[in-house]
């Protein structure tokens, strides 16, 4: 039932120039669902975030959201939308504060009834609330990390996608946004997550898409991705 | 990976034809115009290829070329206005003078990329203008005449509008050979490389800004050579000569023509000024319908005359 | 001394315009990623505005206000009309569709209010000299800086303290994201545009007593606004504000003294040779020093 799905991407092929990335790539994210892309580098789990946000335009193919073709809108029209990016190497802004980089685009366009502000999100990551003031690269990794979120969240999202959030991330920090996604996905967004951390997913997340040379080989819930080992070390081990 | 000459054979064929017999055609029409405007053409041509082998090859986006369009032209005025009437000093020293300045640019400016260099060589050519303009002697802002043509010991007379034309024309027709030549040579390798990946070709272990330097000089120093003949052709030299404006019309002719073609820049030297002719006697404010054009050609028709061509035969 | 604290004074005034012209310079190339050589054209038409809107209002003041308003909406619509298309294109590209743009403009000009220049006569309250600091300083060169300064202020505070501001410094380091957190960009930047196109027709408006208002004007000052925003780095608006003044400074001051300094050393005819064209090049050697030791410029936008 299409109507269900939050977003739903069908056959979506994608090119950069005159190559081609994405050979026919479909999937879907209900509701408070959190479902995860998997995949070595380079296979396309990028691409296929970058032609949702239409940042990378798709082609081919139907991407819907809420029921609506957003295939061929503009970056910020599908953001308005209520798809909230938090982007490959977090990309905050440089040259303004961590506070500055929360509010820039904050927004409630949906007129949620609980928004997110800036003091539920310095309440969700308090370090933030701390490092306010600092200038956006004077900030560690984990920290612009977590304001990268925070300026997603402050768009009030309806979906929220996250490219390699915990990549290059110590242990516990990567553990400490996991357990921040689980408790976001509980409170009812939508999560679209390409990690690496298998075991880490399979625990918090819904469902499971493995892309290998831009297309899904193999997809399934987390119980189902947990007991196929064989899956697992054919797609995803290095 | 040889330029392709042969492709466009046809069409350069008429047109360098068309060039040749030109002089046959104003003996028997009388119409000396034409004859003028095709020498300047010509020259213009001829400062547009040097131009080609730095941007249309090498990528290179100098905003100030026109410098050496000055540069030459000066010396032969300068030498002139002292008394040195022969050719055979005159151009040398403008080829030589060209070089000197192109290597100080180059040399400075060659570390820098994108904008930046195409502000300093900018900011240079502005200020050899501010240099000429402020020599008062050889007339400053107004210009120096010149009143006899650089001298060949009777091997040729520049006075002669049609021996000058032909000599313009086989020296032309000689930049393009050289271009030919050099861009398909290793240097030439080097160059269009070194365009697009300057890095790689670095770690490959070509020393590359010594290469892009070397043409650079080269470029400039041909270009010394067109304002040599320029200066010949209108008798007179003036700081307008290399204002900043005059850049951006080389500019706009290598590109018109088609970058990295061998006969672009004359096809672009061509249709601007045929196209300046034509514009001016519909309306005196010509440039009101040229400037929007230029910007339509750059939004539409970037591969220039040349690209058209391609696709034309291609199709 | 007091000859040295009014061009002081000149320096400081000169800079300050050029600090108009290049802040919106450095605006637009550093949101946009636009090299715009038509700018110099907008700091032309608010010239030509205010001339004409002086003499068919009779007062300088609401001729002066007119002409600004009109370079704000010419600037909007050519942004959405003529340079539009070039946005993510080669900068090469830009160079040239902005010189056709050039061509057209000054050809404009020629055909709307003919060849030769226009004048814009100053009202009898600004054309008077007031005692400062020992010396009489022509109130309207004051009215400039003072003005300027406020610009300059209000940039600040836009800045650095709206949201707008931090749409424009974000959108300066990294465009693609600032769209994809649900900013239309297309507004952003027709705005950071119109608002380039106001500070370049308010430095001309406000130049065009002091100068003759003619064609071509625009070309010769945007070099040095460009020089101005290479130095001050690019994207930086603070910097090009210290670049600008700087440059203004050294322009000045190098006119007024370099033949003096030279003579010192030279003789009187060689002297005024050599000072005349050095004190023209002494900017370019400045931003070729600049280049050459620190290329981002004095103060570079991070993420560039």
């Amino acid at each position: 039932m299409a109507d269900a799905n939050l977003l739903e991407l069908e056959q979506i092929e994608t090119f950069y120039g005159l190559s081609q990335v994405l050979f026919g790539i479909s999937l879907s994210i209900g509701r408070g669902e959190m479902v995860t892309l998997m995949g070595r580098n380079g296979m396309g789990k990028t691409t296929t975030v970058r032609s949702v946000l239409g940042l990378t335009r798709a082609r081919a193919g139907s991407i819907r959201f809420e029921g609506q073709e957003i295939r061929a809108l503009d970056a910020y029209r599908v953001a308005k939308l209520g798809v909230g990016l938090v982007p490959e190497g977090r990309q905050i802004f440089p040259n303004l504060t961590a506070r500055e980089n929360l509010v820039a685009t904050a927004a409630n366009r949906a007129g949620a009834a609980e928004p997110w502000t800036l003091d539920r999100v310095f309440r969700l990551f308090p370090r933030l609330a701390e490092r306010g003031a600092s200038m956006g690269t004077q900030l560690s990794g984990g920290e612009q990390q977590m304001l990268a979120i925070g300026r997603a969240l402050m768009t009030n999202p309806k979906l929220l996608i996250l490219d390699e959030a915990t990549e290059g991330l110590a242990p516990l920090l990567r553990a400490e946004i996991w357990r921040c996604l689980a408790g976001l996905k509980a409170a009812g967004l939508a999560i679209l997550l390409i990690d690496k951390n298998v075991e880490a997913l399979t625990r918090i997340a819904d469902r499971h898409y493995i892309i290998e040379k831009g297309q899904v080989v193999w997809t399934g819930t987390s119980p189902q991705l947990a007991a196929a080992s064989d899956v697992q070390q054919r797609y995803l081990s290095i | 990976m040889k330029a392709a000459l042969e492709l466009r054979a046809p069409f350069v064929l008429l047109v360098v034809a068309g060039l040749a017999l030109l002089p046959v055609y104003t003996a028997a029409s009388g119409d000396q115009f034409v004859l003028t405007l095709f020498t300047r053409i010509v020259i213009l041509a001829v400062a547009a290829t040097s131009l080609n082998l730095i941007l249309g090859y090498g990528g290179m986006v100098s905003f100030g070329h026109a410098a050496y369009l000055g540069i030459g032209a000066y010396a032969v005025g300068i030498l002139a206005e002292e008394g040195v009437g022969s050719g055979f000093v005159q151009w040398p020293f403008a080829l030589a003078l060209s070089a000197l300045f192109a290597l100080i640019v180059g040399a400075l400016s060659l570390r820098t990329r994108g904008v930046y260099f195409i502000m300093i060589t900018l900011a240079f050519a502005q200020m050899v203008y501010y240099v000429a303009a402020g020599l008062d002697r050889y007339g400053g802002d107004d210009g120096l005449t010149i009143y006899s043509r650089s001298r060949f010991a009777g091997l040729i007379d520049l006075a002669s509008p049609t021996q000058f034309y032909y000599l313009c024309l086989a020296l032309l027709l000689a930049s393009i050979a050289f271009t030919w030549r050099l861009i398909n040579s290793r240097f030439g390798m080097v160059i269009r490389a070194s365009r697009s990946n300057d890095r790689r070709m670095r770690a490959i272990g070509f020393p590359t800004f010594r290469y892009r330097l070397a043409a650079f000089v080269i470029a400039g120093m041909w270009c010394g050579l067109a304002g040599a003949l320029l200066a010949n052709h209108t008798d007179f030299v003036s700081p307008a000569m290399m204002y900043w404006t005059r850049s951006g019309d080389l500019i706009v002719m290598v590109v018109f023509g088609g970058m990295g073609s061998l006969f672009g820049p004359l096809f672009g030297a061509i249709s601007l000024l045929v196209l300046e002719e034509g514009l001016s006697r519909v309306t005196e404010y010509w440039p009101i319908i040229l400037g929007p054009l230029l910007l339509l050609i750059v939004l539409f028709a970037r591969g220039g005359i040349d690209g058209l061509l391609g696709r034309i035969r291609r199709g | 001394m007091l000859l040295l604290l009014e061009q002081c004074l000149n320096g400081l005034q000169f800079g300050l315009l050029l600090f108009l012209l290049a802040a919106g310079l450095t605006l637009v190339f550093g949101i946009m990623d636009l090299v715009n050589l038509a700018h110099g054209s907008l700091y032309m038409m608010g010239a030509y505005f205010a001339a004409s809107f002086s003499a068919w209002t009779g007062d300088f003041f609401a001729g002066a206000l007119l002409a600004l308003g009109a370079t704000l909406l010419l600037g909007i619509v050519l942004e959405m009309v003529a340079l539009r298309p070039l946005y993510g294109r080669d900068h090469l590209d830009h160079v040239l569709g902005t010189f056709g743009l050039i061509l057209f403009f000054n050809e404009l000009v020629r055909l709307v209010w003919g060849p030769a220049g226009l004048s814009l006569p100053l009202p009898p309250a600004l054309n008077a000299a007031v005692e400062i600091f020992g010396i009489y300083y022509p109130v309207y060169r004051l009215l400039i800086i003072l003005v300027a300064l406020l610009v300059a202020l209000f940039l600040y505070l836009v800045v650095m303290k709206t949201r707008l501001g931090m749409l424009i410094r974000a959108g300066a380091s990294n465009r693609e994201m600032v769209g994809a957190l649900g900013v239309d960009i297309k507004l952003l930047f027709t705005l950071v545009f119109g608002l380039g196109a106001a500070l370049a027709g308010l430095a001309g408006l406000m130049q065009a007593p002091i100068l003759t208002v003619q064609i071509g004007m625009g070309e010769n000052i945007l070099i040095l606004a460009f020089v101005v925003i290479v130095i001050g780095g690019i994207g930086s608006i603070r910097g090009a504000f210290v670049a600008a003044v700087f440059v203004g400074l050294v322009d000045t001051l190098g006119r007024a003294f370099l033949p003096d300094l030279l003579r010192l050393v030279l003789s009187v005819t060689a002297a005024s040779t050599v000072a005349r064209s050095l004190s023209s090049m002494l900017i370019y050697l400045l931003m070729a020093i600049v280049l050459a030791l620190r290329p981002q410029g004095l103060f570079p936008v991070a993420g560039r």
